[in-house]
């Protein structure tokens, strides 16, 4: 491989996750894409491509909003949406378009206001049953049937997802979950760009006001507004930029985005298996790195019982093994493979579009040395991953600068 | 004409005991319950209605506690491994609790009222009680 097809993250940013009632969505991108650029040592006239992302109002066009705001060059815009992983998935389209040898610069945004949403997935409203009973839609319905026939609420499918592994492998239990929630809050202490930096005690946590057994509040992610950033370039590129950009560009080593295949089962209960798995093997062998050679993970922990499964997707553990590895005490800040030092999804929030691109910064700040009071010592390589329902994952690995 | 009508057109109420049916892809045997435009799994687009086991067990539940307006809550949503075939679902019939309810139990489909229309039809639900439940059928 060439210098000129590797990717880098030149430069990265994300904004205070939290409530923002003063900002709106392209306030925060903006501020999230000039810091990334200030970050990146160079401006809007740089950019060749912005792909940009805002969920709940992905037909508003952001990435021209935010152009408006921040600078009209006339470069192609992709606004792109892809649930959860509509962040990593602005990433990669920034990424291929580097890849491509289109542009020397690539734009990715994320923005997202969540704050006091509420319950998502399932539709919060009703439609009002009808006069006389009509089959409608491709069950042939004639009622809503999210809460007659299972339940399509975002805590309810993932609580299942972990209920499932635990039927599959054993070894779950409430208090399991809840313990991952624990270690979550807990590590959500050292970071100041978290939304609630608040630590609970299993006690608090498992009796907190329940959601989606055995998922109770503080085990689902906080909603919450927020943004981020980053530019990337190639190798070529970053050789020509100053030796301080040099050493703190984090490389791209793999760049991946999967849907899921088809299982027996899956359009029943959505898998998050299937694909996270597939996609980290890709990066795996796209990067050359293993999983034992990780010094950090950040994980889509939209609910505990998510992050649990996602151990063993990302295969940090052997297949199974979940809950042992987790009870060995490995996923937090000081064991062998921390997981979510950030905080995650449950205290850190979940801006949707912005999360895929807050977590690969998460990585970055350490791979930087930058991460102040929660920095993990010495890290080398990271992996970001994020998983959207529908489905799509998004995993990125991420390398230390040798410059 | 007063009758009833099944919540999803999956459900057959038609003949002797209530169940669900599927459409089978004739090439690689997939199973889906909505209306297809071909298989996910092997591209091909014929199809044959297969009926479902009516028992089955427990894969995956949660008790739902927040919901769309209209559904009681608490209520267990659950994924039901029917003989291979995996069905989405309520378990009724049982409290909704995690004493009550654990994966691997045995349940069996059971169907209940949804309510009547202006000319009189009854929609009919289904969902899956504990095979231990009295068979709440009228």
């Amino acid at each position: 491989m060439s210098v000129s097809d590797e990717v880098w993250i030149l430069g990265i940013q994300m904004t205070k996750f939290g409530k923002h009632p003063d900002l709106d969505t392209v306030d925060l991108a903006a501020q999230a894409a000039t810091a990334a650029l200030s970050d990146a040592g160079i401006t809007m006239a740089d950019i060749g491509v912005i792909a940009a992302g805002n969920l709940m109002n992905a037909s508003a066009g952001i990435g021209q909003q935010l152009q408006k705001q921040i600078g009209q060059t006339g470069i192609p815009v992709y606004n792109v949406a892809n649930a959860c992983a509509t962040g990593a998935t602005a990433l990669r389209t920034a990424i291929m378009a580097v890849k491509a040898g289109e542009v020397d610069y690539g734009l990715a945004v994320g923005v997202e206001k969540l704050s006091g949403a509420g319950l998502l997935g399932g539709g919060g409203s009703k439609k009002k049953d009808a006069d006389t009973w009509t089959p409608a839609g491709r069950y042939g319905a004639v009622a809503p049937i999210d809460g007659r026939i299972g339940t399509e609420t975002m805590p309810g499918v993932f609580a299942q997802i972990g209920m499932e592994y635990g039927h599959k492998y054993g070894g779950t239990s409430f208090e399991l979950f809840a313990k991952i929630s624990e270690k979550n809050h807990a590590h959500s202490t050292l970071n100041p760009l978290a939304s609630y930096q608040k630590r609970f005690t299993l006690d608090q946590i498992m009796n907190d006001v329940m959601i989606a057994y055995p998922n109770t509040r503080p085990m689902c992610s906080a909603n919450c507004d927020g943004a981020a950033a980053a530019v990337v370039c190639n190798g070529e590129t970053l050789k020509s930029l100053s030796l301080e950009q040099q050493r703190r560009a984090v490389k791209v080593s793999a760049s991946v985005l999967t849907t899921d295949p088809y299982e027996e089962g899956c359009q029943v209960l959505p898998n998050v298996n299937t694909l996270t798995r597939k996609a980290a093997a890709i990066a795996y062998e796209q990067s050359g790195v293993g999983p034992q050679d990780l010094d950090l993970v950040e994980l889509h922990d939209c609910f505990a019982t998510a992050e649990l499964v996602h151990y063993d997707n990302l295969m940090l553990c052997e297949e199974g093994g979940a809950a042992d590895f987790f009870n060995s005490g490995a996923t937090w800040r000081d064991g062998s493979t921390p997981v979510n030092v950030s905080g995650g999804l449950e205290s850190k929030g979940h801006p949707i579009a912005a999360t895929g691109i807050a977590n690969v910064w998460e990585i970055c700040h350490h791979l930087r040395g930058e991460a102040g009071d929660r920095q993990i010592e010495n890290a080398k390589v990271g992996l970001a991953h994020v998983i959207g329902l529908g489905s799509a994952c998004g995993v990125h690995v991420l390398e230390r600068s040798a410059a | 004409m007063a009758g009833r009508i099944p919540l999803v057109d999956y459900l057959v109420l038609d003949g002797e005991e209530p169940h669900l049916v599927a459409q089978e892809c004739t090439g690689c045997g997939a199973r889906y319950f909505d209306r297809r435009n071909a298989c996910a799994n092997c591209f091909a687009t014929d199809f044959k209605p297969v009926p479902i086991a009516t028992e089955g067990t427990v894969r995956a539940f949660t008790i739902v506690a927040f919901a769309a307006p209209g559904i009681p809550t608490p209520f267990v949503a659950a994924v039901v491994d029917c003989g291979g075939t995996q069905v989405r679902a309520n378990l009724i019939n049982v409290e909704p609790d995690a004493e009550h309810v654990h994966d691997g139990m045995k349940v069996r489909l059971a169907t209940h009222s949804i309510g009547t229309d202006s000319e009189g039809t009854e929609a009919i639900g289904f969902g899956f009680e504990p095979v231990s439940a009295t068979k709440e059928q009228r």
